[in-house]
């Protein structure tokens, strides 16, 4: 269901950002005539795809699903409140038409409870998945961050209606106050998106290589501390706003770091296919594909984190193209891996291998042709949030757009390879990627029966992690 | 190859596509297809883009690295070629390799970055001084070491346009500035957030309502240097440019005194402070 929802609200942002590179494919303002309600646009893109495409796929989707699977419970715990958490989202993206995005994150504190009480004896913390990892790592930082955000829209809505003045200075409030808390939110935000898909990958990789994932403790303390170093570094979005010089100096420091444990993330998941038998089906060329976009976010990510370079790049396309590959595409290839990997497991028929790949390289090239222009408009000093812009910067925009074609059609595409998935789907294996699939999900019947592990599975002394 | 790549501006066959307008090119502004930082005009930027040629270097090799990995990985570790996969798991010397590795690396960007961030922050003694006042949707400039001299510099429409003025970056009165200069800016805004930046410059900094921000500049050579806002301000954000026209000292002290001057005998409607209307679109 939440994976439903979650396609329902790609449509719509996904549809908004195609609005937007239309008009962004020439210079002056052809479709919307309007810059308010092309400001309106993108950020209900932004904030549709965050909490309704990526959170519920990733989080109550594929979560829900298999971390009670992959741990050897029955279900979640409180499933009720499990169920009424879906169904305060779905009334959520209907409130987000008028901005009113009051419920954010589906069901995060039940993660924590399953996980550390309902994992099957001998499954100890160091032999659980690293998708359960993951998820784990992203419902604490859901726990920590939600009320931040909370509070602050708290204080926002008395402003605008109350008469309070947090952010208003005519009365002594600052708006840089809000900037702060909000970014105390947003960065975090950034890894509860793509820490579900780090642990996706990892499965994935693994599962395709045949062997077991390469420093699986690295791996694992890498998230917690991605997680952890998250919380201290919100004000590397704000080296613009007039910050002393030295809280800035603090910022870049603190960010820099958290390439150590990025480096070790993906120097792994290489580790992990090195010396491997690898079979490149579509869930693997996701994979793959993730780890590019993760290393070219990356890197421009390490310029970003400078605040002398911030100065050149702060507000431009550069940050666009920069966290769409490291984190908006690279999460979506995550879903998609994750798509085409439980796919069988979830409804009983498997895709079609052919589609899936014809898929990933129209995907692939489209996002590529979309965003990587965009690193040259960003340095060409091209602000972002605009809807209309010097004829200069012509070019590069009509390329982009054109990328905007390629990536729709792709994902149309895929809405097909999704259709054609349930109605003529061949019946799916128990376990359909062989050997290399260790993960206790595989051990059951395809789709998965409800309250698949009534008795605990014992896994003492099976399955080493490592 | 990084100094190749800066002055790229390729694709002429594509160029053909579009409009004639696109051929504008100026100082201060970028070219068409460009895909580099712009000609720096101060000390600043042009440390900015020495900085960025070594972060690019590192970016480009660790890309290639894990892009030679991969192919080598797919070549030679495919289930044909490789039926039988290890069962390799741990390396503890890779392991720590690939964690010192990465943090050498950030010490050696850290130390320039840190330089770079102090050198780029204030100036201890400025020649003179530059307020530039946010408002929605335009600049206020005044020049308190010249008499005060204030006006406001809107936007110019792109019907009124004459031939060799760029679209959305024209505006009716720019900020004239002498070369050679260093010059305190101080930024403030009378509503909402708003960024002035010009990228020549390397220079980018909110001026935010009720704070006062700080920053300089030294403008190298002659010229008009463009930017926009660069903090979403409301509707017409897109519209409030800033058109920066840098010109010799002695060129400088006539415009300022020819502007007291008409500021004095009280003829100079043009620049008194007006309350502006919409920018046109
Ligand atoms: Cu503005």
């Amino acid at each position: 269901m939440y994976i439903v929802l979650s396609m329902v609200g790609a449509i719509l942002g996904g549809g908004m950002s195609f609005l937007i590179r239309l008009e962004l494919m020439d210079p002056g303002l052809q479709l919307l005539h309007d810059q308010q309600f092309y400001n309106v646009l993108v950020t209900a893109h932004g904030f549709l795809m965050v909490f309704f495409v990526v959170m519920p796929a990733m989080i109550g989707g594929f979560g829900n699903w298999f971390v009670p699977l992959m741990i050897g419970a029955p279900d979640m715990a409180f499933p009720r409140m499990n169920n009424i958490s879906f169904w305060l989202l779905a009334a959520a993206i209907l409130l987000m038409v008028i901005a009113a995005f009051t419920q954010g994150g589906p069901g995060t504190g039940w993660f924590i409870t399953t996980i550390f009480n309902m994992r099957a004896p001998g499954l100890t913390m160091h032999r659980m998945p690293l998708f359960v990892w993951a998820i784990l790592v992203t419902a604490f930082l859901l726990l920590l961050a939600i009320p931040v955000l909370a509070g602050a829209l708290t204080m926002l809505l008395t402003d605008r209606n109350f008469g309070t003045a947090f952010f208003k200075v005519a009365q002594g409030g600052d708006p840089i106050l809000w900037q702060h808390l909000f970014w105390f939110f947003g960065h975090p935000e950034v890894y509860i998106i793509i820490i579900p898909a780090f642990g996706i990958i990892s499965q994935v990789v693994s599962t395709f290589s045949k062997k077991p994932v390469f420093g699986y403790l690295g791996m694992a303390y890498a998230m917690v501390s991605i997680g952890f170093i998250g919380f201290i570094v919100w004000a590397h979005h704000m080296y613009t706003v007039g910050l002393n010089v030295d809280t800035r100096a603090y910022f870049i420091a603190a960010t820099m770091v958290i390439a150590v444990p990025t480096g070790i993330k993906i120097f792994s998941w290489l580790a992990t296919m090195w010396g491997g038998s690898i079979e490149f089906k579509t869930p693997m060329l996701f994979a793959i594909g993730f780890i590019w976009l993760f290393v070219m976010g990356g890197v421009t990510g390490v310029a970003l984190a400078n605040s002398g370079l911030d100065l050149a790049f702060h507000d431009t396309y550069f940050v666009v193209a920069h966290f769409h590959y490291v984190m908006a595409i690279a999460a979506v290839f995550g879903m998609f891996a994750a798509f085409y990997y439980w796919i069988g497991k979830m409804c009983g028929r498997q895709y079609s291998e052919v589609l899936g790949q014809i898929h990933f390289w129209l995907f692939f090239v489209g996002v590529n042709v979309l965003f990587f222009p965009q690193h040259f408009l960003g340095m060409a000093g091209m602000p972002r949030r605009i809807a209309d812009y010097p004829d200069v910067y012509h070019g590069w925009n009509y390329i982009s757009s054109i990328g905007s074609y390629i990536t729709t059609g792709a994902t149309l595409f895929f809405f097909f390879i999704v259709w054609r998935t349930f109605t003529a789907g061949e019946k799916a294996a128990a376990n359909p990627w062989g050997e290399g699939a260790t993960t206790l999900e595989w051990s059951v019947a395809s789709p998965a029966p409800f309250h698949t592990h009534e008795d605990l599975p014992d896994m003492t002394g099976t399955q080493p992690a490592e | 190859m990084l100094k190749t790549m800066r002055f790229l501006a390729p694709a002429a066959a594509l160029g053909g596509v579009f409009t004639a307008r696109d051929a504008l090119a100026g100082q201060g502004l970028p070219k068409p297809w460009q895909m580099w930082f712009q000609e720096p005009a101060s000390p600043v930027m042009e440390r900015i883009m020495e900085f960025h040629d070594l972060v690019f270097a590192i970016e480009v090799a660790i890309v290639l690295l894990v892009l030679g990995i991969m192919a080598y990985i797919v070549v030679r570790f495919n289930h044909k070629a490789n039926p039988a996969p290890s069962k390799n798991t741990h390396n503890t010397l890779l392991e720590v390799i690939w964690t010192v590795i990465p943090i050498i690396i950030l010490v050696v960007i850290a130390v320039p970055s840190f330089k770079l961030l102090y050198f780029a922050d204030k100036i201890e003694k400025a020649d003179m001084t530059l307020k530039v006042i946010g408002n929605q949707w335009f600049w206020s400039y005044t020049y308190p070491d010249q008499g005060d001299i204030q006006f406001d510099s809107i936007i110019v429409a792109a019907e009124d346009l004459k031939p060799g003025q760029p679209r959305l970056l024209t505006v009716d009165n720019k900020v004239v500035l002498p070369v050679d200069t260093n010059i305190r800016l101080l930024f403030t805004s009378n509503d909402v957030i708003h960024n002035w930046a010009v990228p020549a410059f390397g220079l980018k900094l909110d001026a935010s309502p009720g704070r006062i921000n700080e920053s300089w500049v030294r403008i190298t050579s002659e010229g008009d240097y463009f930017g926009m806002c660069s903090e979403l301000c409301g509707v017409n954000h897109a519209f409030m440019p800033v058109h920066v026209q840098a010109v010799s000292k002695a060129k400088f002290a006539e415009w300022a005194a020819a502007q007291k001057k008409a500021a004095a005998g009280g003829r100079n409607d043009k620049f008194k402070v007006v309350q502006a209307e919409k920018p046109a679109r």
